[in-house]
């Protein structure tokens, strides 16, 4: 057998086309590595690290790593699952996260990818931010206490909607997402319900309004599906649609 | 039409109206009117169609540039180790009380800021201050006395006392790099007798590595630079000496600047560039009038420009782009962002700047002191430059020497130099500890002063920080921690969110409420950091933690307390609220800590 054109994840051989991230060519073979700010209908970013793996003994960001010949990756050994997990909880740390009182709770990729690498608790000290509420857009609402400053949203927003509603601001801990618009507030800006930006969202910090708690717990996202549709906006909706106007088992 | 309309349609005559200047122009905009107002933000966004959202998102991440008005005098104190050591925050104090304002807050009557900043870099004549961008060194209590007068009057900056803003190069030792300076164009015109392929052979030959820490082969670099295909090539030179503690790009820049720009040029002619850009820290301000005055002889003298040296197709031309506060743009792929008027997060590598730079062109950068020791061996010859050095590490190494010794200042050592042999050089006595390399460097205990400054042994940048026996290391450490918390741009996760963990494990270790528990977790996040993070500020940003408590556990375990866990919060602190309510202040109203 050729291994050309292959790297090994986990001992299989993947094959890789020139251009492919370690992510992309994982993802087309099957294989699951967990992310959060990459969203494969999009361009990598890297900001996360959640897809941190081990490469030839070296830690690398697999979402932005070039895939080549002979490199051998560490995707689900201990040592790895570790370091995801403690890069999660210092997520759920950084913001508050309340997922019994959330309603994206079930569909949430940042919970999902909690379960998914076994985290039991935040371990962390709660920072216990103090972040608003916008509740100013007719059809939307933003939860900034949920938000993990992946920047999802703003690349979105600015690249596919053509709209750039959204941007990263400041520095460091002080990071923020911030509206375009003069008052500041999401109600002035140009966003509209059926901007791909309002869906991409890993957390439950972007959600439309007037459906609240319409799919039961029990027949969320990741209650129906596995933990690989993460990031697939479409798949999302595809699932979701038929569970508003009825039980998806009849 | 108001004065900031006239204003910022003078800035974008002056320019091409590209997106590309958005820095510039905001940062002239803030010197200008001492914030960003409202209405400058709209006209640029109108003017170089870029969305608000993101002049305002560019605003907020540099820390020179604000939204609020500092008022007629912009004050930050310099807040590296070094000026602490020298008594910087009582300096502060005073002045604040003097003029009745907070640290960090614009007077009412608007008149003037007092604020921090991290490391101006005058270390060596600090502590120091920077008053609307301008630096003024070696302050004390009279300097103050007097600056509260000069504010209160109004007199404005350019008016102050020039002994205020008088920098020293402070020159203790000299050899390849700043022995004899060269007449101004014998670099090139030894590039021109070389060539291109002569040149990058010497070079090659030299060993010259990269002079910012890193250490990759200067003509590896620019070798690979020159054959990756693009449209335009560029020179960039990183001045954007962040590292606290380092400060020998100022002496450069101050008096080699002409070697610099001829480092740049040659280097403009090797890989085909046309533009180069010297990326200055914002806190160098003051070296800009010079520098532009030095670019403009050398257009005059046809050392610049078109045709260089009267070779046709020889076209080159530097212009300086100032940063406005962040370390992270020290870091090449950062200031390349920067450079382009964005925020300074750093890019995801592969691609690297020599084939996807500036513009996504391929680009050199290679700090100040690279291109004074490329100069220098165009005209003395790769030999010359051999001759000192150790193998591995060839030639010669600024070192900014700071902190406690007698005689601070730039001194230049062949690389293999002992520790030991520099301590005794600048006068250095009792030394309990020696921080190399700044902050991301490494903490040199004693028994480790035999260890020599070298690629293969202790790399630098060039910052050398001196603690004699009578210091607390771990100021040192929480310093250098709360430097790096500042500077975190925030892109990535271990970096942002362990960052600021770590300061609060710091935190917890130095009120002396913290266990051994605290002391792993510490290293837990530290591995991590340097695991994960995006970019080396990340991966170095818990050095200092790390090393110290390798090096100097005693400095944390003498603040423990005996027991297996302590939780994150003050247990007698939480208390205080009560104590205030029912106004007891007595033994049992408090939670006393057993060691």
């Amino acid at each position: 057998m050729s291994t050309e054109n292959t790297f090994r994840l986990d001992g299989k051989d993947i094959p890789f086309e020139d251009g492919d991230t370690v992510m992309d060519a994982a993802l087309r073979a099957g294989e699951y590595i967990p992310h959060l700010c990459h969203n494969p209908d999009f361009e990598p970013h890297g900001s996360c690290r959640i897809c941190v793996v081990d490469v030839n003994g070296k830690h690398e960001c697999s979402c932005t790593l070039p895939a080549s010949e002979g490199m051998d990756v560490d995707n689900s050994s201990e040592a790895i699952v570790d370091k995801r997990r403690t890069l999660l909880q210092m997520l759920f740390v950084e913001g508050n996260h309340v997922c019994p009182a959330c309603e994206k709770s079930g569909a949430c990729q940042l919970q999902a990818v909690a379960y998914h690498s076994g985290m039991l608790n935040p371990h962390f000290t709660h920072f216990f931010p103090k972040r608003s509420i916008d509740s100013s857009h007719p059809d939307i609402v933003f939860y900034f206490n949920r938000c993990i400053l992946c920047g999802l949203c703003v690349r979105v927003s600015r690249d596919v909607d053509k709209k750039s509603v959204f941007s990263l601001s400041g520095r460091g801990s002080k990071t923020r997402i911030i509206f375009n618009s003069p008052s500041g507030e999401a109600g002035d800006t140009q966003l509209a319900i059926t901007d791909k930006a309002v869906s991409v969202c890993p957390t439950g910090a972007i959600l439309p309004k007037h459906l609240g708690y319409e799919t039961p717990v029990g027949k969320r996202l990741y209650d129906c599906l596995p933990i690989s549709v993460v990031g697939d906006a479409a798949k999302y909706h595809a699932v979701k649609k038929p569970f508003l106007n009825g039980d998806p088992d009849e | 039409m108001t004065d900031i309309r006239r204003f910022v349609d003078g800035l974008l005559s002056n320019t091409d109206d590209v997106p590309d200047q958005l820095l510039q122009h905001l940062y002239s905009i803030q010197h200008q009117y001492s914030h960003i107002p409202e209405e400058a933000i709209q006209l640029l966004s109108e003017r170089l169609h870029i969305p608000r959202v993101e002049i305002i998102s560019i605003v907020y991440f540099y820390a020179f540039l604000h939204m609020r008005d500092r008022g007629d005098f912009d004050i930050r104190f310099s807040d590296n180790i070094t000026d602490r050591m020298l008594g910087n925050l009582p300096l502060l104090e005073s002045l604040c009380k003097k003029l009745g304002v907070e640290p960090g807050v614009p007077r009412a009557d608007g008149k003037v800021t007092v604020d921090l900043t991290s490391c101006t870099g005058l270390c060596d004549q600090g502590p120091a201050l920077l008053v609307n961008g301008m630096a003024v060194s070696r302050l004390d209590e009279d300097r103050i006395h007097k600056m509260v007068g000069l504010i209160e009057a109004g007199v404005p900056v350019d008016k102050w006392p020039k002994k205020f803003f008088a920098i020293e190069d402070n020159i203790q030792r000299r050899d390849k790099l700043l022995d004899d300076v060269i007449t101004r164009g014998s670099a090139i015109e030894a590039f021109a007798v070389r060539g291109s392929d002569g040149l990058l052979e010497a070079i090659d030959k030299s060993g010259l590595r990269g002079r910012g820490g890193a250490g990759f082969k200067t003509a590896t670099k620019w070798r690979f630079c020159r054959d990756a295909p693009g449209e335009e090539h560029y020179v960039i030179c990183n001045a954007d000496e962040g590292e606290p503690g380092t400060f020998k790009d100022r002496i450069l820049l101050n008096s080699y600047a002409n070697v610099v720009f001829e480092g740049m040029t040659m280097c403009a002619g090797v890989i085909g560039a046309t533009k180069g850009f010297l990326y200055l820290r914002g806190e160098y301000l003051y070296l800009r009038p010079a520098l532009e005055h030095l670019l403009q002889e050398r257009r005059d003298a046809g050392l610049l420009g078109k045709n260089i040296l009267g070779r046709k197709g020889f076209d080159f031309d530097i212009e300086i782009h100032m940063g406005a506060g962040a370390y992270i743009c020290g870091e090449e792929s950062a200031l390349i962002e920067s450079l382009e008027g964005k925020r300074g997060i750093p890019r995801n590598r592969p691609p690297f700047p020599v084939t996807r730079g500036y513009k996504n062109q391929p680009s050199v950068v290679n700090n100040v002191e690279t291109f004074v020791a490329a100069a220098r061996i165009a005209v003395f010859g790769a030999d010359w430059f051999c001759s000192a050095g150790t193998e591995q590490s060839c030639g010669t190494k600024l070192l900014s020497i700071s902190g406690d010794c007698a005689r601070p200042g730039i001194y230049e050592y062949p690389y293999g130099v002992s520790i030991r042999q520099i301590l005794e050089d600048c006068g250095a006595e009792d030394t309990q500890a020696v921080q190399v390399s700044g902050p991301a460097g490494f903490t040199i205990p004693p028994q480790e002063f035999y260890r020599k400054i070298a690629f293969e042994d202790v790399p630098t940048g060039g910052s050398f920080m001196i603690f004699n026996q009578q210091r607390d290391l771990l100021e040192m450490v929480q310093n250098f921690n709360q430097f790096f918390c500042h500077e975190s741009c925030g892109f990535c996760t271990p970096c942002r969110i362990g960052g600021t963990l770590m300061k609060d494990l710091l935190n917890k270790v130095i009120v002396g409420h913290a266990t051994a528990y605290d002391l792993n977790e510490m290293k837990k996040i530290g591995h991590l950091m340097q695991k994960t993070a995006h970019c080396g500020l990340g991966a170095t940003a818990p050095n200092p933690v790390l090393d110290t408590m390798e090096k100097f556990p005693g400095i944390y375990s003498k603040r423990l307390l005996n027991r297996s866990y302590e939780p994150a919060f003050d247990l007698d602190a939480a208390l205080e609220v009560s104590r205030h309510i029912t106004g007891r202040d007595d033994e049992g109203a408090h939670i006393r800590y057993e060691r």
